[in-house]
């Protein structure tokens, strides 16, 4: 029995772009079905189509073998078909059981007034039902993710889902984490719970999926059993060539100190400490792994060395000056190089063209500028020699950088900051959410411009990329370094995982080798 | 100096806190009841004023002073849907839909009355119904407290039960939890299946009919007309009152008790003689001064967590 068929389905979004160009997806009842692609592959739109977030152009649905339109996620729902997004649709300020009740809360007096006791009841026995155990009576604003997971999880579950999409669920999560959500998967399908699954990550798909189907350009390049494809044939499936998926990493050649972070503390504005005494050293031509959870102090150390949180207290000594408290204006002068988390938010001005954006930290500069007015000519020019060498994907160096996909922004951002000239490059998550082709390109600048004898300090939650690009590794925990690992060779994720949970550390003396004194 | 405390701990400054505060408590809880669902109801003091004219004019065609207050609140709760619509269906801007509100009821209040009465000034010409004070047995009779709390304007009781009304209705009832989540975060409402459109429609009519009530009160209760712009910022205020108190109805309460305390002290004040230019001052410096120890009481806070935290570690090491 088939509990999924979408079948032709073509979408056209009212801008005129193709995201869904006759896609055929089948999935069986039972079965753990990845959907993998590239970013702009049309995976999103299928899963919204599916949901009932957005209407297809045309083609037809099919659930349970019966033809269905779903014009809401409120009729997904009672389709027996359940949503887990990739950012949490959680309330944080309510308790785990008010958020799983939510919008079929239990009542008492005449429909007046919440049964919580009831409520709680029915998600512990959800929970129970399905082994995904959690808090019900907490708050949910402060668990982590790995929870706050399964209750989107049991969300589904408690509203009779049959069908489970889940979008990219573990780029959030820790190996750990990772391993226990796959166990419980694997429990939901022996359950008779279909399982949609979208990744990235090949050995991921590779390891949890009956069955694959690979979407390119908006149409479907085929469906395979797992065992009869390796992970190097469905990344070709997905980009259409060769892609290196280990890169190659000549030794790096370390030189002068550039960066030395000394005993940096800082409090947020809500009074808790996220960065507690953090101390190390940075040379030039090597990279400087930052491992760790999300929110264990890695944005605001970030933030902090780019000039765009100020109030902390230690030391920054960038090339033997102190720049502690400096402004992002003045440490680019002093030869600060970033790239932001959130290319649309920071990195990019995204109604702005793509030759603005690559000039937006130097407009002002000869040979961009004169005293008063910008030279237009010397900007094109530099534009389309910066397009062509980081082989961004458009036709004008005058396109809004809103319009391209995520990659090429994102190259747009890191094109702009590999050619600033730099002694000290912090690039934050450089390949979230971008695809394979994408990756492997700015990975492999990341590599050269390290051997042109810049100081990289890599922060990333993808611990593949860390462990790939790194020379040296500091793992971050609740604020603190935790973990230093000099050289990376013989490190699995599942050792980073470790000290990224908190389980293990390194006593002080190890720590304190990562400032390299 | 000693009139003026004699005169502000009397029981008749007492009772007139209460009286003053009832427009400005209805306010702030209109301004919650959208507040939790995410939407900021800046047309308060328009509502509030169309309430209080039409109440006044229908009571008058009618003669009967309930059915006044009826029209009263209609009247709010039909502007409120305007901006419901303006702001959910038109998707204009929020504040801006606000304020043009207010000005469409400062304007077309006055054009009306003049069109009525003849007066572009007040209704003291015409003939309106005010709605009835109400003695409580028992409390009463009791000396002071009775003075105090007996003999409101029957809005003024309605007031202060709506405080635990609301609060029960957005903690408590399955309509309240959804407009929290709805404030919170409308992307997890809808994505089990609640209209988050519905919600906020919702949540801004139950503030249209806290600022009808509240202007009702003002023109059939405080004074026994309408006269132009008479809300004069308490929409506002309940905005501010509101904005003092967080999240919850029984803030909502003490933030308009402290307006309604500095406006009584106030009126205490001029019947002694001090200029009302001054006196007219004091609610807002009120405002002031009460955010002022609000921020600082704040920041102590997170002064004290931070010591608490970095003294632990001490001890840790």
């Amino acid at each position: 029995m088939k509990a999924v068929q979408m079948i032709n389905i073509v979408k056209v979004y009212p801008n005129g772009i193709v995201a869904n160009n006759g896609v055929n997806f089948e999935v069986e009842v039972g079965e753990i079905h990845s959907l993998v692609g590239e970013n702009g592959a049309g995976k999103t739109t299928l899963m919204k189509i599916l949901f009932g977030i957005e209407q297809p152009t045309q083609g037809e649905i099919r659930i349970f073998e019966k033809p269905v339109h779903i014009s809401s996620p409120h009729d997904a729902i009672k389709l027996g078909i359940g949503m887990v997004h990739q950012h949490f649709m959680l309330v944080p300020s309510l308790t785990v059981a008010e958020n799983i009740v939510l919008g079929m809360e239990p009542t008492k007096a005449w429909g007046t007034t919440i049964d919580m006791d009831r409520a709680v009841e029915m998600v512990n026995e959800v929970a129970e039902k399905y082994g995904l155990p959690v808090p019900a009576k907490e708050v949910v604003l402060d668990l982590p993710v790995g929870i706050k997971q399964r209750i989107e999880i049991l969300k589904a579950l408690i509203r009779g889902a049959k069908i489970l999409i889940l979008d990219e669920p573990t780029a959030v999560l820790t190996p750990q984490e990772t391993e226990e959500l796959f166990v419980a998967l694997k429990n939901l399908a022996k359950k008779g719970m279909t399982i949609i699954f979208i990744s990235h990550k090949l050995n991921e798909v590779k390891e949890i999926s009956d069955r694959i189907t690979v979407l390119r350009d908006g149409k479907t390049m085929g469906t395979y059993r797992v065992e009869d494809v390796t992970e190097e044939e469905i990344s070709r499936l997905m980009v259409g060539r060769d892609v290196e998926l280990v890169i190659d990493r000549p030794p790096a050649k370390p030189g002068r100190v550039v960066l030395q972070v000394k005993d940096l503390s800082y409090y947020r504005e809500d009074g808790v400490r996220v960065l507690k005494g953090v101390s190390f050293s940075l040379r030039s031509g090597e990279i400087l792994g930052v491992a760790g959870v999300e929110g264990n102090g890695q944005r605001e150390l970030v933030e902090i060395l780019t000039g765009l949180r100020f109030g902390a207290t230690g030391s920054i000594v960038l090339n033997g000056e102190e720049v502690l408290g400096l402004t992002a204006y003045d440490l680019r002068r002093k030869k600060v190089a970033h790239i932001p988390e959130d290319r649309i938010e920071k990195g990019a001005a995204v109604k702005a063209s793509i030759a603005e954006n690559l000039i937006s930290d130097r407009y002002y500069k000869r040979p961009f500028s004169g005293r008063l007015v910008l030279f237009p000519k010397k900007v094109i020019e530099f534009a389309k020699k910066a397009i062509k060498m980081f082989s961004i994907k458009t036709d004008s160096p005058l396109t809004e950088v809103g319009m391209l996909s995520g990659g090429n922004m994102q190259k747009v951002v890191v094109a702009r900051e590999f050619t600033s000239g730099a002694d000290l490059l912090v690039a934050d998550q450089p390949t979230r959410g971008i695809d394979v082709g994408s990756t492997e390109f700015v990975r492999k600048k990341i590599i050269e411009v390290r051997d042109s004898g810049v100081a990289v300090l890599l922060v990333s939650a993808d611990l593949q990329e860390i462990l790939q690009l790194s020379d040296r590794i500091i793992v971050m925990y609740k604020g603190e370094i935790v973990g230093y690992f000099d050289k990376n060779e013989g490190l699995t994720e599942e050792d980073l995982g470790y000290y990224m949970l908190g389980v293990k550390r390194h006593d002080p003396d190890r720590v304190k080798e990562a400032a390299l004194l | 100096m000693n009139e003026v405390i004699k005169s502000i701990l009397s029981a008749q400054f007492f009772y007139s806190v209460l009286r003053v505060t009832t427009p400005v408590l209805f306010a702030a809880l209109g301004a919650l009841l959208s507040d939790v669902a995410g939407v900021i109801n800046i047309a308060l003091e328009g509502l509030m004023l169309m309430s209080a004219f039409w109440g006044v004019m229908v009571s008058a065609w009618t003669g009967s002073a309930w059915i006044g207050l009826l029209a009263g609140v209609a009247s709010a709760v039909l502007l409120s849907l305007a901006l419901a619509y303006f702001h959910l269906n038109l998707k204009t801007d929020l504040i801006l839909a606000g304020i043009a509100l207010n000005m469409f009821a400062s304007g077309s209040t006055v054009f009306l009355l003049y069109l009525f009465s003849g007066d572009k000034g007040s209704s003291s010409s015409v003939k309106s119904y005010v709605l009835p004070n109400v003695d409580i047995p028992g409390i009463k009779n009791i000396p002071i407290l009775g003075d105090i709390l007996s003999g409101h304007h029957v809005l003024t009781y309605i007031a202060f039960l709506s405080v635990f009304v609301v609060q029960y209705l957005i903690y408590k009832t399955p309509l309240g939890l959804r407009m929290r989540a709805v404030g919170e975060n409308p992307n997890a409402a809808q994505s089990v299946g609640i209209s988050v459109k519905r919600i906020k429609y919702t949540s801004l009519v139950l503030s249209g009919l806290m600022a009808g009530l509240g202007g009702a009160f003002l023109s059939m209760g405080y004074v026994s007309w309408f006269a132009r712009d008479m809300t004069n910022g308490r929409g506002f205020i309940g905005l501010a009152a509101q904005a003092l108190g967080g999240k919850s109805a029984y803030g909502s309460m003490w933030g308009a008790l402290l307006f309604g305390a500095a406006e009584a002290t106030s009126y205490t004040l001029q019947a002694i003689r001090i200029p009302s230019e001054f006196t007219n001052m004091l609610p807002f410096i009120f405002t002031i001064i009460a955010l002022i120890i609000y921020a600082r009481a704040k920041i102590m806070q997170i002064k004290k967590i931070r010591e608490k935290q970095t003294s632990h570690e001490e001890v840790g090491l």
